[in-house]
């Protein structure tokens, strides 16, 4: 489908990817990729999906063009931006929670769990259990917790229950263990509902279809608007599943570049960042092969940036595959830098984005990084509104 | 060099189950680990699971968890565990087997690994989130260096994987007595005897069961049924309580001769 290229039937997107998982997740793991394959080619469940992303999540969103932006980059750049920001709960996240929670409800599951960095794919979880009246249970770093308060606030509103991890680096990629321990311990009754293109097979490939959505609405819209289609698209990655949704439409046409931006935290120099591409290398972690930050034992290192959702020391093996091939350019925006972003696409394009998809705004607003005259579309995967304590706190303006 | 097969054949032959005691390598320091493995090979261990201590341990429960975390914290990593392994191997004739993630074989390098592995006097490696289904290479090189790759089963594992593993594992199989992570856990599932006594027969090997095996009770109950018990985190959590040196040595003799009903 699309011009995605693979993976094949044991996960491998070339050499990365694959299924490492402890034994009594193996057969929840082919158990679930079985009913994916199925779900996949039964009209009526991508009907009632379709359905649900029109008429509950908001579908489709809206392809923007930012004449603020475009002015400031200058050289006769024209810069839209897909509105993933206006989705129900604000972000992309819910086109694979939608997505994921039909297919457990499905199987017989009356439980779900998941791992939240930024909150997003907690609230978009929460949002489909609550929809589709599963019991939810949603695992978040402390660090998070205390950083993205209002989405913790939305959970519990919702009726998740939400765990405070405290393990580790207290974000993300501890959230994810505790959320793996959940399920190996609830495997009957429980689906794990994982919301990036991470882990073991099937999830790269499935969470990647559900994703899909966005760059095939950004072909049409855009061959509306401009009659061709794109020269670059322009996505921030953290586990990488709003680049991938918007990049997989794309893949086959050689004549659209893409780059992927990575949270360059404080400066790879410095070690406080989450840039897997410059700082990392290949490493089997949460059940995937993968590029890693790890040290030179293999021990996974604890990373930094300012965007929750951004903050993990893995991404997809898809990823890792578009690198290697050089299919996508992969560059990281440090902290400092994304919040110039955050702050100039509120005040010229009346648009609070996230600090996720503020890396990618502040990477093409950076000089001469674009040819003249490109046509240039960055997918502002969700919206700014749990980042504005954090945001202010930064500032040193005090919340 | 076939020392986990042997050791498994002399406690069929006597007629009692395999008692294999699990402790995090280097927790808290790799003087204390030393001196543990001494102690419980002279105690009758009849095998010692190590753990190599990892930055993510997901299939672990929070006693082990905490265990990787101080063995991290005192500068272990799979190159010191298998240094250790080398000291170890000078007094201690026990079979040794790694209990491990897969990322730091992976960054070491599978033959490097196995090559290191092997000469420290390891005879056996059990890595929680590599199946057989994954990585064919691993398997090979291991068992050309002549060390043995264990492989487990869960409760919801299927016949087809049954056959897998068995197919994959020739000095025992791992069972996971319940879904979950490692720990301390009050009774067995129920019908634990009974899914080990049908493995053992259908897959023709030793079947070693663990997770959540802690008390004199549990060993009982699988005398008979199994080849062998692992008890990890009932031992782990002496540490955790008493810190290392003499008193881990003495509280975890105490756990084990309490475990094996000699106290």
């Amino acid at each position: 489908m699309s011009g995605s290229v693979g993976p094949n039937e044991k996960g491998y997107f070339g050499e990365f990817g694959g299924c490492f998982v402890p034994e009594t997740l193996m057969t929840p793991v082919l158990e679930l990729a079985a009913a994916y394959e199925e779900a996949r080619e039964d009209e009526e469940f991508q009907r009632e999906l379709t359905y649900y992303l029109m008429e509950f999540a908001g579908r489709p969103t809206p392809l923007t063009f930012a004449r603020g932006l475009s002015e400031e980059v200058g050289r006769g750049a024209r810069i839209y931006l897909k509105r993933e920001d206006l989705l129900h709960t604000g972000a992309h996240k819910l086109n694979n929670t939608l997505g994921q929670v039909l297919l457990a409800r499905r199987m017989g599951k009356r439980r779900v769990v998941a791992e939240t960095g930024a909150g997003q794919h907690g609230v978009a979880t929460a949002t489909a259990a609550a929809l589709f009246g599963l019991e939810c249970v949603i695992y978040m770093g402390a660090e998070d917790v205390r950083r993205q308060a209002p989405n913790v606030q939305r959970m519990r509103i919702l009726g998740a229950s939400v765990h405070e991890v405290e393990t580790g680096s207290r974000t993300l990629k501890d959230a994810i263990n505790e959320a793996m321990r959940d399920w190996v311990t609830h495997v009957g009754h429980t689906a794990f509902i994982l919301g990036s293109v991470l882990g073991p097979h099937p999830y790269p490939m499935m969470v990647r279809d559900f994703q899909a959505t966005i760059g095939r609405e950004v072909r049409e819209q855009i061959l509306d608007a401009e009659d061709r289609l794109p020269d670059r698209l322009v996505a921030c990655v953290g586990g990488g599943s709003n680049s991938i949704g918007l990049f997989s439409e794309f893949l086959a046409d050689d004549g659209v570049a893409m780059v992927g931006v990575e949270a360059g935290g404080e400066g790879v120099a410095s070690g406080r960042h989450a840039a897997r591409f410059a700082g990392g290398a290949p490493g089997v972690f949460q059940g995937t092969l993968t590029q890693v930050l790890q040290d030179a034992h293999g021990n996974i290192l604890t990373t930094h940036s300012i965007s929750a959702g951004l903050d993990y020391p893995a991404v997809g093996p898809e990823h890792s595959r578009l690198h290697q091939i050089g299919r996508v350019r992969y560059v990281d925006v440090g902290d400092e830098e994304a919040l110039a972003g955050f702050h100039f696409l509120a005040r010229r394009e009346g648009i609070i984005p996230a600090l996720e998809s503020s890396h990618a705004v502040a990477w093409v607003m950076r000089t001469e990084v674009l040819e003249p005259h490109e046509l240039v579309i960055i997918n502002l995967s969700g919206r700014g509104d749990k980042d504005l304590d954090e945001v202010a706190r930064q500032a040193g303006m005090g919340a | 060099m076939r020392r986990i097969a042997d050791a498994l054949e002399v406690c069929r032959q006597d007629g009692r189950l395999a008692f294999i005691p699990y402790i995090t390598a280097g927790d808290p320091d790799p003087e204390t680990t030393l001196d543990l493995v001494r102690m419980l090979a002279d105690e009758g261990a009849d095998m010692i699971e190590l753990g190599v201590p990892f930055s993510d341990p997901l299939a672990d429960g929070v006693t082990n968890q905490r265990a990787a975390m101080r063995a991290l914290a005192a500068g272990m990593n799979l190159a010191t565990v298998l240094d250790l392994v080398a000291r170890v191997r000078k007094t201690v004739k026990v079979p040794l087997v790694l209990f491990t993630y897969f990322n730091p074989i992976y960054r070491m390098g599978v033959e490097a690994f196995a090559r290191r592995a092997s000469q420290a006097g390891v005879d056996g490696v059990l890595v929680i989130d590599l199946p057989p289904d994954e990585d064919k290479r691993y398997r090979r090189t291991l068992t050309a260096t002549g060390l043995d790759p264990i492989f487990m089963l869960a409760p919801n594992s299927s016949d087809r994987r049954r056959e897998l593993v068995a197919a994959c594992t020739e000095a025992f199989i791992y069972y996971i007595s319940r879904a979950g992570v490692t720990g301390v856990r009050d009774d067995l599932p129920a019908g634990l005897r009974e899914d080990v006594a049908r493995l053992r027969l259908t897959c023709n090997r030793p079947v070693v069961v663990g997770f959540g095996v802690s008390r004199r009770e549990h060993l009982l109950a699988l005398e008979g049924k199994a080849d062998g018990v692992v008890v990890g985190s009932a031992l782990v959590r002496v540490v955790e309580e008493v810190g290392g040196g003499a008193a881990a040595v003495t509280g975890i003799r105490n756990v084990v001769r309490n475990l094996l009903g000699r106290s």
